[in-house]
């Protein structure tokens, strides 16, 4: 699947596209096919979302997957620093980006 | 130290305001981020893998305890708690919000700091040794031209579009402990028949082409050094690759040049800049000079130090160094806690070294490019005092220098170019060689990582080195041996194949073990290294 990612334009943090808005959890990701470049264009245009792209991810049985381990980091958080991921209290989250 | 005078503070403070009014204009969509992101980066804005990331200059790593208190309470006030310092002696903090980037330059203003040039084609911030105006063995305190140097290359009008960054530092004693000849330009205090002046050295870098910068002029008198500057800066500025990315720092020209034209071209620049009055008068350089004055030292001070606690006497024998004043130390402060990350410090942290430093160090910080601080100007007699404070905030670490002290670039969990994490596996080396008494055997080893070729982890210069790549998706490490940052500053050599992150530590063990087997007398590491060769390292870890 193409999912589409990017950072809010005013916190910076790392957003994805669910539909009809923009989530902090890479789970709510829905694949946007071919349509991903052009409502990148329109979500920046909109103040949105900054320096949005589209990556590849898959589906797992623990949910939306991106392709690539810097996506991966990009949606958990850093994983030296698991207070700060979106799963703070699972300590081995960082396994995750594996 | 040097305070900002009313051009200083007008500059910076004029620069707060136009950003405010250009992240004003981004948030209205006045400005695409096309246009704005030029104007974020050269304030220091950037954005990486998880939000924005400010980094903060420190002038020729030297911080009031004033300054350190306030990038504390930044850290706790719009981040998250902490701060990293990094291999250029700067600040980074990791989760900067947009609209609170003004108000952040606003408070670092009122402290007398800033974003400015800490990203860019243009002269970043100047690093400079952390013993400067404490060390026994400099010819003089390398601050003041350090200062100068920030000075001349503020805004500077000819040099702000320049083909590729460009860094500068400045040391004046025989041992490095700047990596100087790892910038695009060191200059080395020396003095001859009584006059001080400057080594130039240009052309160094790391990167994707290292290089040692080798020696273009021995020796440029003190009241001529911005003159010469200037002239390596044009020949630069004039010839640099601008049509490629990758060969366009100060390394490749001198290099595709040659030592000599290149040298040939500076003299021939600066026999021009030398009728053009461009050095700033004697008088301005005294006047900063005197920020610099050694301070007022107490006499009569106890030379002992009562090493009945082992645990402090452990710390002092590697944490603390000789300083030039009798009675006095310099505190090495470990940002490297085994299960820590590298560089990092929580708020609490800063503000307790920003209150040590009021306390027992003349208002005093600095911060090295092997991402610890120092506490420059310690009575001995203050030293078992520190020590329990430090201990309490885990900042007591006894590692200077060996090989669980690693310079670690924040790698792939927070940088948008990194390949590979480098932090969890400077933890993991760490782990795998904590034990205090092995530490000690092995001695002087420095483990530099970066995870990915721009080489912010320094890892050419790793006695030891790692890099992180990217193998199909999958984080691969490339091993390096025989690295110096130091006086003795040479470039590693590839072991061979990469290795998983498990596969790289086994590997380091093996390293070691050669060493360990091989060294004659007390060689250190890198010396056996050289020494010995590639090849039985090579053996031992490929079979």
């Amino acid at each position: 699947m193409k999912i589409l990612t990017g950072n809010d334009l005013v916190s910076g943090d790392v957003i994805w596209w669910a539909g009809d808005g923009w989530s902090r959890q890479v789970g709510d990701s829905i694949d946007v096919g071919q349509t991903g470049d052009d409502l990148a264009r329109t979500e920046e245009a909109a103040l949105r979302v900054v320096g949005a792209y589209v990556i590849d991810a898959t589906i797992t049985d623990e949910g939306v997957r991106p392709a690539h381990i810097k996506d991966r980091i990009r949606a958990l958080g850093p994983t030296v620093r698991p207070d700060l991921t979106l799963k703070p209290n699972d300590a081995d989250a960082g396994n995750w980006v594996i | 130290m040097y305070r900002y005078d009313s051009y200083d503070q007008s500059m910076v403070d004029a620069r707060v305001e136009e950003f405010r009014d250009q992240v004003q204009r981004r948030l209205t969509g006045a400005l695409t981020e096309d246009q704005f992101k030029p104007l974020r980066l050269m304030n220091g804005l950037y954005l990486q893998l998880h939000a924005y990331m400010l980094r903060i200059a420190i002038p020729y790593g030297t911080l009031s305890a004033r300054q350190m208190r306030k990038l504390g309470e930044i850290a706790q006030k719009y981040d998250r708690g902490y701060g990293h310092f990094t291999t250029r002696q700067n600040l980074q903090y990791n989760w900067i919000k947009l609209a609170d980037a003004p108000d952040i330059l606003a408070e670092l203003a009122t402290i007398e700091m800033h974003a400015i040039q800490t990203s860019g084609n243009c002269i970043r911030n100047i690093s400079s040794d952390q013993y400067a105006g404490v060390s026994a063995d400099e010819v003089a305190d390398p601050r003041p031209w350090a200062e100068l140097l920030r000075q001349w290359s503020s805004f500077h009008p000819e040099f702000t579009y320049l083909p590729r960054k460009f860094k500068i530092a400045v040391i004046a004693s025989d041992e490095d402990r700047a990596a100087m000849r790892l910038h695009d330009i060191g200059l080395k205090l020396v003095e001859r028949h009584g006059a001080i002046g400057a080594e130039v050295y240009a052309g160094g870098g790391m990167g994707r082409t290292p290089m040692v910068a080798p020696l273009i002029r021995d020796f440029v008198p003190e009241d001529e050094i911005i003159s010469y500057l200037e002239a390596c800066l044009r020949v630069y500025n004039r010839y640099g690759r601008r049509d490629n990315k990758y060969k366009a720092r100060i390394k490749i020209l001198v290099h595709e040049l040659g030592v000599e034209e290149y040298q040939r071209q500076v003299e021939e620049e600066f026999a021009h800049m030398r009728t053009l009055g461009l050095n700033p008068p004697v008088e301005e350089l005294d006047r900063i000079r005197a920020f610099f004055a050694p301070p007022a030292y107490e006499s009569d001070l106890t030379q002992d130090i009562d090493r009945s606690d082992p645990a402090f006497a452990l710390w002092v024998d590697r944490q603390v160094a000789t300083h030039k004043a009798a009675g006095y130390a310099i505190v090495n402060i470990s940002l490297k806690p085994l299960s820590g990350i590298p560089g990092d410090a929580s708020a609490e942290q800063i503000e307790l070294v920003a209150s040590l430093a009021e306390q027992y160090s003349l208002d005093e910080i600095r911060v090295t490019h092997a991402q610890n601080l120092v506490l420059p100007h310690v009575k001995k007699a203050d030293l078992y005092a520190i020590w329990q404070k430090l201990d309490e905030a885990g900042l007591a670490e006894a590692n200077l220098d060996l090989i669980t002290d690693i310079i670690a670039c924040p790698g792939l969990d927070y940088c948008a170019l990194a390949n590979a994490r480098s932090i969890p596996l400077a933890q993991k080396i760490a782990q795998r060689f904590a034990d205090a008494e092995r530490q000690a055997e092995l001695g002087e080893l420095k483990l530099k990582i970066s995870g990915c070729i721009n080489a912010c982890g320094h890892h050419h210069a790793g006695h030891i080195g790692i890099l992180g790549v990217d193998r199909k998706g999958v984080e691969n490490f490339q091993l390096l041996l025989g690295g110096s940052g130091a006086d003795d500053a040479s470039l590693g050599q590839i072991t061979g194949p990469g290795f998983s992150e498990d596969g790289v530590i086994d590997a380091i063990e093996k390293v070691t073990d050669i060493y360990l087997a091989q060294r004659e007398g007390d060689e250190r590491f890198l010396d056996t290294y050289r020494r010995i060769g590639m090849k039985p390292f090579k053996e031992a870890i490929y079979g």
